[in-house]
């Protein structure tokens, strides 16, 4: 297979499985007795993407560009959890911890924003972002060092570092927590970040949520994971390790030093998350927003849409940032769908996605189907087991589930 | 370093026997300012505990016992400020918190939702599919069941509509896993979206803003006529203890006898460890692979009805609440085996009672006390658990040659 077929594949069939899960969820839709065109149509106006149509004008535009501004700022922690999420699979592992991570970064966010009052802002807001990322990956290494000394799954223990990390939060900033603010009088909040400390707005009105740089953040931390996998001895190690862990060691890598630092470096990216979210636009951390936030779990259906890859992710990052913006209660149309539907909605969507990207084989029958009809190019239905990739980095997900066999 | 000292220059003494004895040394530690000894200083638990710690130390240096150094270090250092608390506070306080009949009660309610899942889990997985779903399943069984009860006003016919909604959605992980041959992973994470969407969906679809009713049929609790009026035991187990918490106990043997004592369960064993030589003999794979996953769906949203329609007597979004992932790591934690699921279920489910009964020394603290639970099955996975090997086939898709 040339390589520009192979490249053409690998987006025709992610975009197909969008495809497919958007016509299924449009059935359910259907079912329930609704009319799917206008419900997606409602939808893709509450995202605010019909600001890129020129003919859309006027307040609408106005609106749309406010639209479009939130699903950007929801775009960007999504990216940096995708993130976090892949780099462990493309080491064999599986974050499920990346919640754990976010809420770990939040809370070093906001306690060093709200701390230091006369501190250079610049600096102020280095220092947040650098402090939130390093305490994600702090947390997160506790895993990987679990897993390298004691051998403890990292599906356990991330699990467990989650649930921790959520409930000493919420102890932090419940009423008469630690870090509650004093003023808030019985209200489970944090103290609240001063403008100064707040990440640069660059387009909109920083008083209505306008975009703020963190997606630059995002875009950034997408290009340095490609650069750290793709042309550096470290995420050669990586790769390989997350390949085969035996002879990863035989050939001279340093396996447990391995899963130490490729787990500090997800949780890098799950702290940046957080500090993009706080920094941002939260400016504030809740009790709910701890234990309500989804951030971080949904980074594994961002990763896992986005086939591990930086730029994937960063796609499968936008379409959820999407759906989850055009389906809040507040931007969908209410005459159209119940807004309370809506987010149940979504939450299907993104179920149908994932599991379509589970496997390829839906979408290569129907590349396959021209051949069959007898008008395809000849190699689009060439035999199945072989169009099914080898080395497809999402294969390395089921291996994460698989510890190694001994040492 | 002394005990060190000590450890080297006597033979009878070894390693191993100064690791235990550090284990129990930690153990009396911790136990003596609870009920029913209730010390009322901490010096002897603070005394003791530091021993313990310092043999594990010791006991650390050895690679081949370093878990067990590591467990008592842990253990006796934890007993210090347990000492601390515990006699801090009025040995009133201490005996409200610490009613052990009580304990046990509660701890078989945080317990029974998890066995259910983890059984299912287990069969899954041992016929070589991970089931990543459990969440997901669980979380069916929870709408379904109250669904079921409110409207075929039974809670028999709940029951069976969560179980079968929860092995609807392990026919679809089937299906992808197996007909598709989808990364069972990915297929598990997507089934648990989809349970939150589906359920969600029709929870707001249904019951709109009131909720699920207040009142519903729901699971019974069963009270044991010969140990009801026992001391102790009557108050622990006898009495208020629901029918599916005594299910998914006895479900635990039932599982391990037909898993490695029947034919069926070899042959499905078989099946998860080397399917292509299974499939040589004439086992059937494929079907036996979307038995169990069914199966192990029905079980997880047993384990769903119990909590929604047997616990709480309501459905709320997203109750399941992590549990489906709690029990995927008993699971692991617990080897694959029944038993082994089981022990680690009830750790969780113990401290879980402990954290909230915690809440009585202070509703400050009593939040930080939550995640007791976690840390500890954290410190036990890492302590006792060894590099676990899961079935060989686990995960792998099947492909006939």
């Amino acid at each position: 297979m040339s390589r520009l077929s192979r490249a053409g594949r690998a987006l025709l069939v992610p975009l197909i499985t969008v495809v497919i899960a958007f016509i299924v969820a449009g059935l359910v839709m259907l079912i329930t007795g609704s009319n799917p065109l206008k419900i997606y149509a409602a939808i893709f106006n509450g995202t605010g993407l019909n600001w890129l149509f020129p003919w859309v004008t006027g307040q609408e535009r106005t609106i749309a560009a406010l639209d479009l501004q939130q699903t950007l700022v929801a775009t960007a922690p999504l990216i940096l959890t995708g993130l976090s999420v892949a780099f462990a699979f493309r080491a064999g592992l599986f974050n499920i911890g990346s919640q754990g991570q976010y809420t770990v970064g939040s809370v070093l966010a906001v306690w060093v924003a709200t701390s230091l009052p006369h501190m250079n802002p610049v600096l102020h807001i280095i220092l947040a972002i650098v402090l939130a990322a390093l305490a994600g990956g702090a947390w997160a290494a506790i895993a990987g060092w679990l897993k390298a000394v004691a051998g403890t799954h990292e599906v356990i223990s991330t699990i467990m570092l989650n649930w921790i990390a959520i409930w000493v939060a919420t102890y932090l900033f419940q009423e008469d927590g630690p870090l509650q603010d004093p003023h808030a009088l019985g209200n489970p909040v944090s103290k609240t970040i001063p403008s100064k400390v707040h990440l640069p707005v660059i387009w909109g009105n920083p008083n209505l949520q306008g975009l703020h740089i963190g997606i630059f953040i995002a875009l950034g931390a997408a290009m340095t994971f490609w650069a750290i996998m793709n042309r550096s001895t470290l995420g050669y190690e990586v790769r390989a390790v997350g390949h085969n862990p035996d002879a990863a060691r035989g050939a001279g890598i340093n396996v447990a030093r391995n899963y130490v630092v490729t787990m500090a470096i997800c949780g890098v990216f799950a702290g940046l998350a957080a500090a993009v979210d706080v920094l941002g636009w939260q400016f504030l951390v809740s009790t709910n927003d701890v234990l309500g936030s989804q951030v971080g779990f949904l980074g594994i259906a961002v990763a896992l849409l986005g086939r591990n890859t930086a730029l994937g992710t960063v796609a499968a990052a936008l379409l959820f940032g999407a759906l989850e913006t055009g389906t809040a209660a507040d931007n969908i149309n209410a005459n159209v769908i119940n807004p309370e539907l809506a987010p149940q909605l979504t939450l299907i969507i993104e179920g149908l996605v994932v599991l379509l990207v589970s496997t390829d084989l839906i979408a290569i029958r129907i590349l396959g189907l021209p051949k069959k009809l007898g008008w395809g190019r000849p190699e689009a239905g060439a035999d199945l087991a072989e169009q099914l990739e080898p080395d497809d980095p999402s294969l390395d997900a089921a291996e994460a589930l698989r510890p190694e066999p001994g040492r | 370093m002394t005990t060190t000292t000590i450890i080297r220059s006597n033979p009878a003494v070894t390693t191993k026997r100064v690791g235990i004895v550090a284990v129990v040394l930690a153990a009396i530690a911790w136990i003596l300012p609870l009920p029913p000894i209730l010390a009322r200083t901490a010096v002897p638990s603070i005394v003791i505990g530091l021993i313990a710690a310092t043999l594990g130390a010791a006991v650390l240096r050895d690679p081949k016992h370093r878990r067990l150094g590591g467990v008592a270090v842990g253990l006796g250092l934890i007993a210090i400020p347990l000492a601390l608390a515990m006699t801090n506070q009025t040995s009133a306080n201490v005996r409200t918190v610490f009613t052990w009949s009580a304990l046990i009660a509660s701890g078989l309610t945080f317990t029974t939702p998890l066995i259910f899942a983890a059984l299912g889990g287990i069969i899954s997985e041992r016929s070589g599919v991970v089931n990543v779903g459990l969440e997901g399943m669980m979380l069916m069984g929870c709408f379904f069941g109250i669904l079921g009860a409110d409207v075929c006003n039974s809670w028999v016919l709940g029951m069976l509509i969560g179980m079968a909604s929860g092995g609807l959605l392990g026919l679809v992980h089937a299906y992808f896993s197996l007909h598709l041959r989808a990364n069972q992973v990915v297929s598990g994470i997507a089934l648990n979206l989809l349970a939150t969407g589906i359920t969600g969906y029709f929870f707001v679809a249904h019951y709109g803003d009131n909720g699920s009713p207040g009142t519903l049929p729901e699971v019974p609790n069963v009270s044991l006529p010969g140990i009801k009026n026992i001391t102790f035991i009557g108050d622990a187990i006898g009495n208020n203890t629901n029918l599916l918490t005594w299910v998914g106990l006895l479900l635990v043997p039932v599982v391990w006898w037909f898993l490695f004592r029947t034919r069926a369960g070899l042959r499905l064993r078989a099946i998860g460890e080397q399917p292509l030589a299974a499939s040589t003999v004439g086992l059937k794979v494929i079907s036996t692979r979307y038995a169990a996953v069914i199966v192990s769906g029905m079980l997880a949203a047993l384990g769903g009805v119990y909590l929604a329609d047997g616990f709480d007597g309501s459905f709320n979004f997203d109750m399941t609440d992590g549990r489906g992932f709690i029990a995927l790591a008993a699971v692991i934690f617990g080897k694959w085996n029944p038993f082994g699921a089981l022990a680690a279920t009830l750790l969780f489910g113990f401290s879980s009672a402990l954290a909230y009964s915690l809440q009585t020394f202070s509703t400050t603290l009593g939040t930080l006390f939550q995640a007791l639970p976690y840390v500890l099955t954290l410190v036990a996975v890492a302590g006792l658990m060894g590099r676990s090997r899961p079935p060989a086939a686990s995960g792998i898709p099947y492909v006939k040659e």
